[in-house]
């Protein structure tokens, strides 16, 4: 279970939480323009990485907050939170630096 | 009451057991004498028993191998009736006074077992033999038989009768194990003012140190260790945890212990532990020796002897052999000779020991073998021989003993580390796998690091907690460890194994009865990585999780296929390290906490009433049955009551989300399919939901209560999510819009007047706004008082007929639902309940969401596909519905069905075959969504999806469901009022 440091309540349970999949995805601006293959690109394409994932979660059972995360979704660690619409401070490190057996 | 070889292996002196506290238990229905101290494995051996239990699939008797968790032998059954505990490690199990224990897996008796004939014909029963064997005629004409012989203890069949408990905590430091690393580390750590938590699996602390002959400050290692517990149970910022067991380390060093009851109101305890930083203090295994026939009682440990011995006062044997490739089973020698118990014979595999130890065993009278092994063991119920040779394989004769005490090495205690993802490195001189890469957050020490002396083990914790407390800001003086005064023998140094492997029946997972000849099948057909050893092999796999013999396994596995140990690595260490019950993790969460009972605000009236109630997540009525009525004659006569004269039904659980603010109308009008901008307010309007993907995820009413207020009814069970979908449009999406949203479901009850009489009623209920057909027509709200109570009312059907939805505060639909039946006396009002109101919905055609739709459904599907297409503005999913797929004439689509004898039953789930008459296998087109006897129309009527079905009205189709067949045409699903007149009154 993770420990999760919601910027408006703190280090809190997983458990409190919902996962919201990854962040920063922008919606298209005119969806009826949208081609086929941008509309899926911004439906499905995700980035999976092995590695740093920037991602969004709200503290359900808390402040009921939507909050960004950037975590490792190898290791799990949590470099950072930050609110929707900034950017985060940490730069994406690259994959397999270690083997992960 | 027969007392059974009483304490006879008992010594008169010494050991750490109570002799003034006799405790009687039974084994296998005799009874036995023990001592407080005792374990039920200590006590039993004391008694002189030596079967235990059969082995897993050979049924071999068995004894016991270790005197700890790590036991694969002496499984055994604790209890009766719904509350007995079977697979219990014997020398895990504390003994209290009338304990009553069994040995499983036999039949009759553990003396006589039937079940032996498998060991005798073993040749047909090696690894994975079901996979090819029992084919013929088919698998299923052996099955019940292989099934029945498999398995090792009795499942209970009742609900557990006990009692657990769960505790949350927080700590700066969790120690796990309370051996002398442990201790220490608490012991600085404490001093230095951190808040500590030390779990220990044993009842007392101390670990080895309540049995190795050590010295420390010139005091016996066991009275040093008593010391040492009555100092830090006197620290307030030290939590002592006997009898408790670390069982998982997760994410963020997330840590599961499970701690056992003694005298409490519950049997288990799991607590889950948020610590700052985890020190692993949990020592080493000490390991086996494969060699033909080591499986027999009276093979165990070396350190589990000496514990035996030393601890529980216990003569493990009266005539001893020591087998060993590494110095620390000498011990054993030197142990067993104080107490004047004869050891014939040291059979080490190493070519050089050490002068002073080989000058030690010949100054005790026994001889020492080096170079030399164990080829082959007798004594079926007991070892009474064993036959040694050299390792060119020459015999060195045959010798008699009743006890071998073996030691093929030390394993370190490396599983927690493992599960927080920490990397283990193969060490060469210890032939054991050791901590490499630690996990953030976490340190070891003592030999659960490898470290083997004792002396050296407690300066590394001292150290180690050092460290631990300068990291976390808690700077601590230097502390003293305590002076090893007399010390054992110890030794890091273990040789590789020395396997023949032209011999066979040599155990290597004695919990499993996995021997060598499985892992040499295993390699032969390609099974060669460690994981698939493991699984084909079944090595491991067992209540031991392979903790006596998984290493030498993997040693085996990389001799077999010419690769070092490192590179055959070992299987994925997973919690719990020890079973844990599933009654501890369900915790207090069983039976009527399971889940949350939630109650209408008017239950105490529906109640009066004689409602069935079920749970729909709330609460609800079914339907209410009168004097002599069956359901279903109670559901038909609400049914009729409704249309013909008027009903009341409680939707207090309907979603009732508040969506206020200058943005409000702007913000649902991208939230529905539908156009909110045009609905004014005093005006509702039924809509549809979409997730991005088109298709629908809930339906309701939706009212304008101004023109930056609206009351957004969801179905009940979706209120959580959409109101939660809500918020992060707002939240993440469209930040800019000025919108207020809060969940008011539970803050309105809702009731529902409905039927030809419904204004009838209102006038009697009293009104301060106008209900006529002109002032409140279809669709329309008002928002006053009814009653004399603050109200919101909209004239909204889901019956079909003239209907009025009435919110008033939750506090007071008790009263208001007893008014609403005292005015609607005179007219009959019958209050009706979900089934009814499902056959009303059903007789309309109304769409029920998630029964009539599923995750595929988008609005054409189910009719609405011309609001969906015509609305300009951009919604949520509409740019999915413009997808190929999701334009596809040949989609599934919502229809009526009409079993053409109107007295066939019909029932959600079957299929619709295409044409009259078919018989499966036949292609099926669609299926029935909803269906119901209709008492209004007084025959069977459905709903269901149909491949584009609105084009095939007047078809008739066969209804295959189940194993009948019948015919059904399809018809406008609409059945009742096609016209709507009833409902425009």
């Amino acid at each position: 279970m993770l420990r999760i440091p919601c910027p408006f309540c703190g280090l809190r349970d997983q458990v409190e939480f919902q996962y919201g999949g990854e962040s920063h995805i922008e919606r298209p601006e005119n969806p009826e323009q949208a081609s086929d293959a941008e509309w899926a690109d911004y439906m499905f394409y995700r980035e999976n990485p092995k590695g740093i994932h920037y991602e969004r979660w709200v503290h359900s059972f808390g402040c009921r907050q939507w909050f960004n995360l950037a975590r490792d979704t190898v290791t799990h660690e949590i470099i950072e939170a930050y609110l929707v619409g900034d950017q985060p401070k940490s730069r994406k490190r690259d994959a397999g630096d270690e083997s992960y057996g | 009451m027969a007392k059974h070889l009483a304490n006879s292996a008992r010594l008169v002196n010494g050991g750490f057991i109570d002799r003034d506290k006799p405790i009687t238990f039974q084994f296998n229905g005799q009874s036995y004498i023990g001592y407080g101290g005792d374990t039920l494995a200590s006590a039993l051996l004391a008694n002189g028993v030596k079967v235990f239990g059969r082995s897993f699939k050979y049924h071999r008797p068995r004894g016991v191998f270790t005197a700890g968790e790590e036991e694969p032998c002496a499984l055994v059954e604790i209890g009766a009736g719904d509350a007995r505990v079977p697979t219990s490690r014997a020398p895990t199990v504390p003994l209290s006074e009338g304990l009553v224990a069994n040995s499983q897996n036999c039949w009759p008796s553990v003396s006589f077992d039937v079940g032996r004939v498998i060991d005798f014909t073993h040749v047909f029963w090696p690894a994975g033999f079901y996979n090819k064997t029992f084919k013929w005629p088919s698998w299923h004409t052996w099955e019940g038989m292989v099934r029945k012989s498999a398995g090792l203890g009795r499942p209970l069949t009742g609900p557990d009768p006990d009692h657990y408990e769960q505790v949350n905590a927080h700590c700066d430091l969790l120690i796990c194990g309370g051996g002398p690393a442990g201790l220490v580390a608490a012991l600085a750590a404490g001093h230095a003012g951190l808040r500590v938590m030390v779990a220990e699996q044993s009842e007392e602390f101390g670990g080895s140190l309540n049995w190795e002959q050590y010295q420390l400050d010139g005091k016996p290692a066991y009275s040093w260790a008593r010391d040492i517990e009555a100092q830090l149970a006197d620290m307030s910022n030290v939590m002592l945890m006997p009898r408790t067991t670390v069982t998982g380390v997760y994410d963020h060093n997330v840590t599961t212990l499970l701690q056992t009851g003694k005298n409490n109101t519950w049997r288990e305890c799991l607590w889950t532990v948020r610590p700052r930083h985890i020190l692993l203090a949990s020592g080493a295994i000490e390991q086996g020796l494969i060699f033909p026939s080591n499986d027999r009682p009276g093979i165990m440990l070396a350190s589990a002897a000496r514990q035996y011995l030393n601890r529980y006062a216990v003569k493990p044997g009266n005539n001893v052999i020591i087998a060993t490739n590494n110095d620390t089973a000498y011990q054993t020698v030197f142990d067993l000779a104080r107490e004047q118990i004869s050891v014939s014979t040291v059979v080490d595999s190493r070519s050089k020991v050490s002068e002073a130890l080989r000058q030690r065993v010949s100054d005790l009278g026994a001889y020492l073998l080096t170079g030399a092994r164990i080829s082959n063991t007798s004594g079926s119920k007991g070892i009474n021989s064993v036959r040694i040779e050299d390792l060119e394989g020459n015999d060195l004769g045959n010798r008699k003993c009743d006890l071998l005490a073996v030691s093929g090495g030390w394993a370190p205690r490396v599983h927690l580390l493992a599960h927080a993802r920490g990397t283990l490195r193969f060490d060469a001189v210890s032939q054991s796998f050791l901590p490499d890469r630690l996990p953030p957050g976490m340190s070891v020490a003592g030999s659960a690091n490898g470290t083997a002396g004792l002396e050296e083990s407690l300066a590394e914790s001292a150290r180690a907690a050092s460290m631990i407390c300068e990291t976390l800001g808690f700077p601590a003086d230097q502390f003293q460890t305590p002076v090893v005064t007399t010390c054992i023998v110890e030794s890091r140094s273990v040789s590789p194994m020395q396997l023949d492997n032209t011999k066979q029946r040599q155990w290597i997972d004695l919990a499993h009865d996995v021997t060598f000849g499985d892992a040499e099948l295993a390699v032969r057909e390609g099974y060669v990585s460690v994981e698939h050893f493991k699984r084909y092999t079944t090595t491991g796999m067992s209540v031991d999780q392979g903790k006596t013999g998984n290493l030498n396994a993997f040693i085996v596995l990389g001799a077999l296929t010419s690769r070092n140990t490192g590179e055959v690595g070992t299987t994925t260490f997973r919690p719990p390290y020890t079973p844990v019950t599933l009654g501890a993790i369900a915790g207090r969460e069983i039976g009527e906490f399971y889940a949350p009972r939630r109650y209408l605000p008017a239950h105490t009236v529906h109640q009066k009433l004689n409602a069935q109630f079920e749970d729909y997540g709330w609460q609800r009525p079914d339907c209410y049955r009168q004097q002599g009525e069956s359901p279903e004659q109670a559901v038909h006569r609400e049914a009729r009551a409704v249309r013909a004269s008027v009903g009341v039904f409680d939707n207090s659980p309907i979603g009732k989300l508040e969506v206020r603010g200058p943005d409000a109308a702007e913000f649902l009008n991208r939230v529905y399919m539908n156009n909110v901008l045009t609905l004014k307010p005093g005006r509702a309007r039924y809509g549809l939901m979409l997730n991005e993907n088109g298709i629908i995820i809930d339906d309701g009413v939706f009212i304008r209560l101004a023109e930056d207020h609206f009351l957004v009814h969801t179905t009940s069970g979706g209120v959580a999510r959409i109101g939660g979908m809500m918020e992060e449009w707002l939240q993440c999406e469209w930040t800019d819009l000025q919108v207020l949203l809060d969940d008011m479901t539970t803050q309105w009850a809702n009731f529902t007047i409905a039927g030809p009489k419904a204004r009838n009623v209102l006038t009697a209920l009293g009104t301060d706004f106008d209900f006529s057909s002109s002032a409140l027509p279809h669709m329309a709200a008002a928002v006053g008082t009814v009653a004399g109570l603050s109200a919101r009312a909209a004239r909204v059907s889901f019956s079909g007929e003239l209907s009025f939805e009435i919110n008033i505060p939750a506090r007071q639909a008790a009263r208001f639902f007893e008014a609403i039946l005292e005015a609607g006396k005179p007219f009959d009002i019958t209050p009706y309940g979900i089934e009814a109101l499902m056959m009303l919905r059903t007789e309309k055609g109304y769409l029920h969401v998630g029964t009539d739709t599923d995750g595929a459904s988008t609005p054409d599907d189910v009719g609405w596909g011309h609001v969906a297409r015509n609305k300009v503005t951009d919604y949520i999913g509409k740019r999915s519905l413009f997808r190929e797929g999701n334009m596809d004439q040949d989609r599934k689509q919502f229809v009526g069905l009409e079993p053409l004898d109107p007295n066939q039953q019909i029932q959600p789930g079957g299929h619709l075959l295409i044409g009259k008459d078919r018989q499966p296998p036949a292609e099926t087109d669609g299926w029935v969504t909803s269906a119901c006897f209709s008492p209004n129309l007084d025959r069977y009527i459905a709903l269901g999806v149909l491949r584009a079905g609105r084009g095939r009205a007047g078809e008739i189709l066969t209804v295959c469901d189940e194993d009948r067949q019948f015919n059904v045409k399809v018809v406008s699903p609409v059945f009742y009022d096609p016209e709507n007149k009833r409902l425009k009154e």
